[in-house]
């Protein structure tokens, strides 16, 4: 069966919200072990990893190096630790490794590290970066005649880079329609509001003017998303960005919207209340 | 001396068409610049392993990175200020520290540019690209270097940074030259002092021996194109058994060639040297030998750097025998 043509069905729906709550669980329970790392940004991607590592990607991970594996890179560094999660509940390493995140002698690097992390493709971390690799990546597939989709998670406030519409602008004229790019919408970046930098509006119009087909969702929900990923693939010549709506901090009340928790410490009430939040009923 | 010339950048494209037929894997990123890096005879050959990313080298070098990962050679090409400099922390972060299998070539390094000036010119891409941990950097003397060079660094598994030159350069050596990846080759020898050198100032070098030999002093000439790794066991050698040292170099003499032979001389047996290069300060406008003239890079003042080197060698030693170095060339 092509990719376009997969059936949602509501099960699977399910079965990947249930995934997504472990996940939560696993961020929050890391944050509170480890007492470092960046919580909001983390949780605002849970649901686009989670439907890209469960359902969309083709990938194995007792083969993380299998040729014909579909590529991902996390644009946006500074989600590693939700993309850590998601990678030990698929299998690529144990979940206790959670346990280790940004200690001394860690695979798991504060930031994505691609020669200790098993999945991880390049190491990224310095914003504005991934697109490109990404692109060379869906180049040399083409080149190559395969079926590999390539997949790219930015966040808003990196796509302020130059890098990136450099990156974009190569997309559209390689005609790179084996290229997903998905922004992380979530309107903060860093300790702030993306509206005090320069504006990126209006967004979708400088994607689609740029030479892509630009697609605008929920970013937390499961069918929009596989849906979203049902649409990219139908078109020909051109490749696709997904603006994913999502919340910083998603999933724990008092984190959700707030800029100050891009990468503050989780302790005490706090972390209990966190984890009563993220609990699976 | 009269040397014979040969264009660098024509060896540069003629080499990397050489390679394309030798390595059907090899792709070539270009940003702009195909006719003056002289990459045009690879895209004219092979259309279809040649990518145009436009004036945008940080997109040249992450595009690289990522067609390394599907297993191609990628070389990234342009001018050496853009490829290096400009894309530096992509180079850090996609290829350095992911370790991707990419080259990437700065043409025109140095100051040598056709009349260009500064912002054509590059005296500091070997003090950044030499401080990224998994990085190899080479530069290259004349146009056969260059070839054996390029040849190495394609065959080469990892992340790989070429210096090369742009116009009619002196021809130094002949067929039977070898690269020898990491180590420093001996073209002359000599007892009294040695002229250590790396990239395209060889020819100066080597007069600059020339010179001292009518004043009876023995200078030797090693010419060392691989800057990192440096070859310490070749430096050590010459440190301790010879016990004076002229670096010569076409960069700033802070953080180039001058600056790693330091760095191992001192940690080993510190012993006076004298750094030819860029004087740290920017070049200008001008013909080629009005600036090696203005920066003081040609044989003569070689040679009395080399005295004055000597000099210092002797006052602080004046009764150490030093035993000399004797190698066959």
């Amino acid at each position: 069966m092509s990719r376009e043509d997969t059936e949602i069905d509501d099960n699977e729906v399910k079965k990947l919200k249930f995934i997504a709550q472990k996940v939560r669980k696993d961020i929050i329970e890391t944050l509170g072990t480890v007492g470092s790392g960046h919580g909001g940004p983390s949780l605002s991607i849970v649901e686009i990893l989670v439907t890209l590592y469960f359902k969309e990607m083709r990938i194995d991970p007792t083969n993380p190096n299998w040729a014909d594996r579909d590529y991902f890179i996390l644009s946006k560094g500074h989600g590693a630790l939700g993309y850590y999660t998601v990678l030990s509940r698929r299998g690529f390493f144990p979940r206790e490794e959670l346990f280790t995140f940004e200690c001394l002698g860690s695979r798991l690097q504060g930031h994505p590290d691609t020669l200790l992390t098993p999945g991880v493709e390049i190491s990224t971390g310095s914003l504005g970066q991934g697109l490109s690799v990404s692109v060379g990546i869906a180049i040399g597939v083409k080149m190559k005649g395969k079926g590999i989709r390539s997949y790219c998670l930015l966040g808003d406030g990196e796509t302020e880079e130059g890098n990136v519409w450099e990156a974009a602008m190569s997309a559209a004229k390689f005609k790179l329609d084996n290229l997903l790019a998905i922004v992380d919408w979530n309107g903060l970046q860093g300790g702030v509001t993306l509206e005090v930098m320069p504006s990126l509006e209006p967004y979708a119009a400088k994607w689609e003017a740029f030479g892509w087909q630009v697609l605008d969702i929920p970013g937390h929900s499961i069918r929009a998303l596989l849906q979203a990923y049902r649409e990219a693939c139908k078109i020909k010549g051109k490749p696709t960005l997904i603006i994913a709506r999502t919340v910083k901090g998603k999933g724990v009340s008092f984190m959700e919207n707030r800029a100050e928790w891009h990468s503050k410490k989780l302790e005490g009430d706090l972390l209990k209340q966190a984890k009563r939040e993220v609990e699976i009923e | 001396m009269n040397w014979q010339k040969s264009s660098l950048r024509e060896a540069l494209g003629k080499t990397l068409l050489e390679l394309g037929g030798k390595i059907p894997n090899l792709v070539i990123i270009n940003a702009d610049l195909v006719n003056s890096v002289k990459s045009i005879y690879f895209q004219k050959a092979y259309p279809e392993r040649t990518i145009e990313v436009g004036i945008a080298e940080q997109n040249m070098i992450g595009i690289a990175a990522g067609m390394a990962k599907m297993g191609f050679i990628p070389v990234a090409l342009t001018f050496a200020r853009f490829a290096s400099k400009r894309a530096a922390d992509q180079i850090s972060m996609c290829v350095d520290y992911s370790r991707t299998n990419v080259k990437i070539i700065g043409a025109y390094a140095g100051i040598f540019t056709g009349r260009q000036g500064v912002s054509q010119q590059t005296i500091e891409d070997t003090a950044a690209m030499r401080a990224m941990p998994n990085m190899t950097v080479i530069d290259t003397a004349d146009v056969i270097e260059i070839r054996a060079v390029l040849h190495f660094a394609a065959e080469y598994d990892g992340p790989v940074y070429v210096r090369i030159g742009r116009d009619e350069w002196p021809v130094v050596f002949d067929d039977t030259y070898q690269f020898h990846f990491g180590k420093g080759s001996w073209l002359r020898e000599g007892g009294d002092i040695v002229l250590l050198n790396s990239g395209l100032l060889l020819s100066y070098a080597i007069e600059a021996a020339e010179l001292l030999a009518q004043e009876g002093i023995d200078a030797g000439v090693i010419n060392m194109p691989t800057i990192k790794p440096i070859d310490k066991d070749l430096i050590h050698d010459v440190a301790r058994n010879v016990g004076a040292i002229v670096t010569i170099e076409n960069h700033n003499v802070l953080g180039g060639f001058g600056s790693a032979v330091a760095e191992v001389v001192v940690e080993d047996f510190p012993v006076p040297i004298e750094r030819i290069g860029i004087q740290d300060e920017y070049s200008e406008s001008a013909p080629n030998d009005d600036l090696a003239e203005k920066h003081n890079l040609t044989a003569p003042y070689v040679a009395e750097a080399a005295k004055r080197v000597l000099q210092r060698k002797h006052a602080y030693w004046p009764k150490r025998q030093w035993k000399g170095i004797s190698i066959k060339i």
